[in-house]
């Protein structure tokens, strides 16, 4: 066991489209933060910024950006890419630097302004960039990839699209109660299969979309929490931001291509099954010790493969999981209690760090309406494309 | 005006080749055996390689359908289309290459649907045509994955 390290303050931004920058929704989800911890911006002596691609040069120094614009005070300095999966590696960083002894307090922020529609390329003529090439050569957007999956699910395990859309249905309805969601209306099965067809089987509600907002956690040694008089923090055990092993067989994005399994067999665990294997293993937990997942359901149906991939249930079950209402608030182990994407819409740098700020609030017992009754143990888990695994595992 | 034919990629699948010959073009390393699409020159990918040379490779010219789906709305440049006409879906799909023992992604030839690509079911790699520029005469080809009637559908 690495050891835990406590989380102080969360805070966020709520997601929409807000028409603002990204620094204005990070200064505000860190100053929330910092609020709900109790402590002045000045005692924090490093800040963790997960980057965006989207902000021009400010995004790419996003720890600097956000420590500017909290007002210089000669914190250390962090920032970190890592696609959807940069929040868990500013987490992981920050919990590095605790655990080291390098920094007591440590800010981690993520903030992202996305622009409407698909996710595109960075600009320019760029032949060695898969992403680039798979938009040039293909035109596969990420929902084209979502909608491989899906279909892939439903030739092997017999699941339909009206499984699919009874997560969002879920999904939903735990998102009416967040104050920070940006879609608080519940949805039908009707009305998801009203909705346009994008990348067949997958209909518009199924996807996600693209959102501005923010997360900030504050981060702290446990012995700096004690000091506080917090006795009992909420703590992070395990984060696992892992790689896949060679050969990776199955299709991810950007890629055209998988890699080839003449030489070496594939391992029997797939990549997301090993992201959440890390963090249990290092948690010193496993599924069965959960009281709720937040899981990155980019759409309706890859919710139902990280059912599997967590060890909720074996290959191809996640739909009849789902059916029994297990995953449901009020359920035995509510996924994405949150909302998740489905009612937030994804923020990139951001949405690693709000599954964290999630478990914070069910943890401490703040959750209001969404709250998971008795709540010790969470898992967030996530997936950041060019093979970024993202998982952390908290516990009260 | 003379239409030029340009490969979208340089390298990556066969240039004048009758459409039964036509391949995909990878890399195969002489160390461990792995194929790369699209072709690695550089470096094998497997960390377990004792060191090779990568040599070019064509790939299988049929496999099965791994899944596939649909755009049913215009993709964002780089994408190449005609903003003022409607738009029209094509089709993706992910093929399983056997022998290659790897997952390979296509555009379905035009008019092929997802209904036409049963999981499962024997496809082949043709020549196709991804975009034209009338201003400057290119057009630029790719591959496309057709189906292969069920008589004749073995890999």
């Amino acid at each position: 066991m690495t050891g835990d390290v406590a989380v102080l303050g969360a805070g966020m931004h709520p997601w929409g489209k807000w028409g603002r920058g990204f620094v204005t929704y990070g200064r505000i989800a860190a100053r929330a933060a910092l609020a709900d911890a109790g402590i002045g911006w000045p005692e924090v002596r490093s800040v963790v910024g997960a980057q965006t691609v989207r902000g021009g040069y400010p995004g790419y120094v996003a720890g600097a950006t956000f420590a500017r614009a909290l007002g210089w005070q000669g914190a250390r300095v962090a920032s970190v890419y890592a696609a959807c999966a940069s929040g868990a590696q500013a987490i992981d960083t920050a919990r590095a630097q605790i655990l080291a002894g390098l920094a007591d307090v440590v800010l981690v922020v993520g903030a992202d302004a996305a622009p409407k529609g698909f996710f595109a390329p960075a600009g320019g003529e760029r032949p060695d960039d898969p992403d680039w090439l798979r938009f040039r050569v293909l035109g596969a957007t990420n929902p084209a990839y979502f909608g491989l999956y899906a279909r892939r699910r439903m030739a092997l395990y017999g699941d339909t699209q009206e499984d699919f859309a009874l997560v969002k249905v879920k999904n939903a309805a735990a998102g009416a109660l967040n104050e920070y969601a940006r879609y608080r209306s519940p949805v039908t099965a009707e009305e998801v299969a009203g909705s346009a067809m994008v990348a067949d089987p997958l209909r518009l509600l199924d996807i996600c979309a693209t959102s501005d907002g923010a997360a900030a956690l504050v981060m702290c040694s446990m012995e700096f929490a004690r000091r506080r008089g917090v006795r009992d923090p909420v703590r992070i055990r395990g984060v696992s931001t892992v790689t896949p092993t060679f050969p990776r067989t199955v299709l991810d994005l950007p890629d055209i291509g998988t890699d080839s399994a003449v030489a070496v067999d594939p391992s029997p665990e797939s990549f997301r099954a090993s992201i959440a294997r890390t963090a249990y293993e290092e948690a010193g937990v496993g599924p069965a010790d959960l009281s709720l997942a937040e899981v990155y359901d980019l759409s309706t149906a890859l919710e139902l493969e990280w059912y599997e991939d967590i060890g909720l249930c074996g290959p191809g079950e996640g739909a009849k999981l789902l059916r029994s209402g297990a995953t449901a608030l009020g359920g035995r182990v509510p996924v994405n209690a949150s909302g998740g994407l489905a009612s937030f819409g994804e923020a990139v740098p951001a949405q690693a760090i709000a599954q964290v700020c999630e478990l914070t609030r069910q943890l401490r017992g703040r959750a209001g309406q969404r709250q998971v009754p008795g709540a010790r143990v969470g898992i967030t888990a996530n997936q950041g494309l060019f093979g970024h695994g993202s998982a952390v595992v908290a516990v009260r | 005006m003379p239409r030029t034919r340009t490969p979208v990629v340089a390298g990556w699948f066969t240039e004048d080749a009758a459409e039964e010959d036509f391949r995909l073009l990878g890399t195969r390393c002489s160390g461990c055996r792995s194929v790369h699409f699209p072709r690695e020159d550089g470096h094998c990918r497997n960390p377990g390689c004792p060191g090779g040379e990568l040599e070019e490779v064509p790939l299988s010219k049929r496999g099965t359908v791994w899944s596939c789906t649909d755009g049913r709305y215009r993709p964002p440049p780089p994408y190449v289309s005609d903003p003022d006409a409607p738009w029209t879906p094509y089709t993706l799909v992910a093929v399983e290459l056997a022998a290659e023992r790897m997952v390979v992604l296509g555009q379905a030839a035009p008019g092929v649907g997802v209904a036409d690509l049963p999981v499962g079911s024997v496809v082949e790699v043709v020549p196709g045509v991804l975009d034209e520029d009338r201003a400057t005469g290119t057009v630029h080809t790719t591959w496309h994955w057709r189906p292969v009637p069920a008589k004749e559908g073995r890999s």
